[in-house]
């Protein structure tokens, strides 16, 4: 019986770990990612390349409110310089204010402040968008069953070839990986969408990974100091509970517990 | 009357009792004048156990761990955490992003939730497996399960705090039970919710009971643990000791185990919360909360699963609820359904399978809990729930009645020989 019972649980877990995940019947596209397993990092350059796609490509619709421009030069980031940092914001405008005088007024985006949105509000989003609501992408990877994969599935997951039995309405386009295989988005990321500077080349896939690898980062910039710590932590709890594991022994020698 | 028998009719007093602590010196006046140190020394010290208690033993300091750990770490979210239906998301964000070491508190305390519940079920199936909610561990018991309902209901209220899709959804599908109690359940919601939806003032009051409902679970395991140093533990042969040769004391024997199985429990922990914190959550709860999009599956967190399966068994709402929360109660009344004189199911070939079974049952339940309410999965559901009551209602009194149980040792000491013999055979967790 209790063996039976030993096997039936093994069984059982096994099948649920895939039925727990039941995002789509299509498998995702499976990235060996580098911040991936327990040694997991970001490459700096990609972040770097996905951050430029991030700007050129997904801001004009889609927000990042929890990021600011410093997080793009703190460690496990991009770790972009300082004078890259505070270049990058200047590009920007915000609002300011109130000043002395009760007006508000317009200055150059600091480092410390947050991600400029394209949108004032949800409704203008909505609005420009054909109803359809780009969703913040600051914890868009944490927010989705599949994370980074995910991501990347529905980048790479447009086809030009319409399976006969899906039908589109106006500005509604074909998706392997989305749900009822329909999104609001058009094809964002095609060959060269983007010029790289540091000579990479610009393939969609290319640009999918790097964009990817960001907006991972961006839902947890602190993914390289947990997996660190976790490493040693780990170390150092085996040792501990190895040497606890002989204290109990040593201590409970001289006891019969042959239990 | 004469001056003697004046003295008779008094009797003297002790009010003054600064005396007989076994220490001397600077602890010995503390604890001439407030004893805790003697009390220390007679309850984790010199206090004696049973020599045959095995890892399953350890959960209860385990437990004890989890909880010091998810008050710690839930006081430092505190600290920077806001329950405002406009800014909680956020805040957690914050903490994740710009709080030093804010992520790993935060991953701590959404974690540790989880391995709470996991300590506990074990520590419930050790008390059905060992019988330890027999007489004279009832009240023990009954205060166990009282703490298991607090643990429900604080960890649910934990849970809508981040204000994401799943906690605002789960807040209104589990608030709206009470909506099923005939006449009054309407009122009662807009009552608990202090609106006319969940909204800013019910996650405001959600904040304040995860605090209250944390602190009363403190409260209910002091005195958990007080009666337990009454009854003292139960062990796996279910024979209460007799003499030193069944025991040995609480310090350094079980003190050195519990490290061993603490750290064991710890290191899993570790593992899970560096490696994969969001494994054991929902990805819909890093949505911010939407009252105008419903997700497509509201599921609660892991560890109700059975319990919600058992709701969604019974067609009708108010049967479905009443027979959610029996689910758990009905656990109270197990000390008075089995009646065997037998405590360890080592002795009970056929309470054990029951037990057994009733494990399945839960991993069923709590499979079907997170699968869609139809099909096959409604059946398998609804087999389960009657499963679960009537091991309560049936099997433990007709089992108790008519099992017999195997030949039992005289003593702890004895149990332990014919377990060197081969004579007993159980599962070896030492």
């Amino acid at each position: 019986m209790i063996k039976i019972f030993r096997t039936f649980l093994i069984v059982f877990f096994f099948l649920t770990q895939n039925s727990f995940s039941e995002v789509n019947k299509t498998d995702l596209i499976k990235v060996n990612w580098p911040f991936d397993g327990f040694f997991g990092k970001f490459d700096k350059a990609s972040l770097q390349r996905g951050f430029q796609v991030y700007k050129e490509v997904c801001a004009s619709c889609h927000s990042m409110r929890h990021l600011s421009y410093r997080n793009l030069g703190e460690k496990g980031g991009p770790e972009f310089s300082k004078e890259e940092v505070k270049a990058i914001a200047s590009q920007f405008e915000v609002q300011d204010g109130p000043n002395q005088d009760g007006e508000m007024f317009t200055r150059t985006a600091l480092p410390s402040d947050k991600f400029v949105k394209p949108y004032s509000n949800s409704n203008a989003a909505r609005a420009a968008n054909g109803g359809a609501y780009p969703p913040d992408m600051s914890v868009l990877v944490k927010a989705r069953k599949g994370g980074a994969n995910y991501v990347y599935s529905v980048l790479m997951g447009y086809a030009d070839e319409i399976p006969s039995n899906i039908t589109l309405e106006e500005g509604v386009y074909f998706n392997k990986y989305m749900t009822g295989n329909k999104i609001r988005m058009p094809k964002p990321i095609n060959d060269g969408s983007v010029e790289y500077t540091d000579g990479t080349n610009a393939s969609e896939e290319q640009i999918s990974k790097d964009v990817v690898a960001f907006l991972t980062w961006a839902a947890e910039p602190h993914l390289e100091a947990r997996k660190r710590t976790g490493f040693k932590s780990i170390i150092y709890l085996l040792i501990l509970t190895i040497l606890g594991f002989i204290i109990k022994k040593k201590i409970w020698s001289n006891i019969e517990t042959k239990v | 009357m004469s001056e003697y028998s004046e003295q008779e009719k008094f009797k003297p007093v002790h009010t003054n009792k600064v005396d007989g602590s076994p220490y001397s010196g600077v602890i010995g006046w503390i604890d001439n004048r407030l004893p805790i140190f003697r009390i220390f020394k007679h309850e984790y010290l010199d206090f004696q156990v049973p020599k045959t208690l095995n890892y399953f033993w350890s959960f209860g300091g385990i437990l004890m761990l989890c909880l010091i750990f998810l008050i710690i770490t839930g006081l430092a979210l505190g600290m920077h955490y806001k329950p405002s239906a406009d800014e909680a998301f956020d805040s957690v964000e914050k903490i994740m992003r710009d709080v030093n070491f804010g992520w790993l508190i935060r991953y701590a305390h959404m974690n540790l939730a989880s391995f709470f519940f996991i300590a506990v079920y074990l520590h419930i199936f050790r008390s059905l497996y060992y019988g330890s909610y027999k007489e004279p561990r009832q009240l023990m018991w009954l205060l166990g399960i009282t703490i298991f309902f607090l643990m429900i209901a604080t960890a649910f209220l934990g849970y809508t705090l981040p204000w994401g899709q799943m906690s605002y959804w789960g807040a209104t599908v589990i608030t709206n039970l009470f909506s099923a109690i005939p006449l009054i359940g309407e009122g009662i919601v807009t009552w608990l919710w202090g609106d006319y939806s969940v909204g800013d003032a019910a996650l405001n009051r959600f904040y304040v009971l995860h605090w209250l409902i944390a602190f009363l679970i403190v409260g209910i395991v002091v005195f958990h643990v007080i009666a337990l140093h009454i009854v003292g533990s139960n062990n796996p042969s279910g024979i209460e000791p007799k003499d030193t040769r069944d025991t040995v004391s609480f310090s350094p024997f079980t003190t050195s185990k519990d490290l061993v199985g603490m750290l064991i429990f710890i290191l899993i922990f570790v593992a899970v919360m560096m490696f994969a914190p969001n494994y054991l959550g929902h990805p819909d709860n890093y949505i911010p909360a939407n009252p105008m999009v419903t997700p497509a599956h509201i599921v609660p967190e892991w560890y109700f699963l059975p319990f919600y399966a058992i709701l969604r068994a019974i067609p009708d709402k108010l049967m479905g609820v009443i027979a959610m929360v029996s689910s758990i109660a009905i656990l109270g009344l197990l000390p008075w359904l089995d009646f065997s004189k037998v405590r360890s199911s080592v002795f009970r070939p056929i309470w054990k399978q029951c037990v057994f079974l009733f494990v399945l049952d839960f991993f069923l339940l709590m499979y079907v809990g997170a699968m869609p309410a139809e099909g096959i999965y409604l059946v398998l559901g609804r087999l389960g729930t009657i499963y679960w009551f009537a091991f309560f209602l049936v099997l433990a009194p007709l089992v108790s009645r008519y099992e017999k149980p195997l030949p039992m040792p005289q003593s702890i000491n004895e149990y332990m020989d014919w377990k060197k013999k081969g004579k007993i055979k159980t599962f070896n967790f030492t």
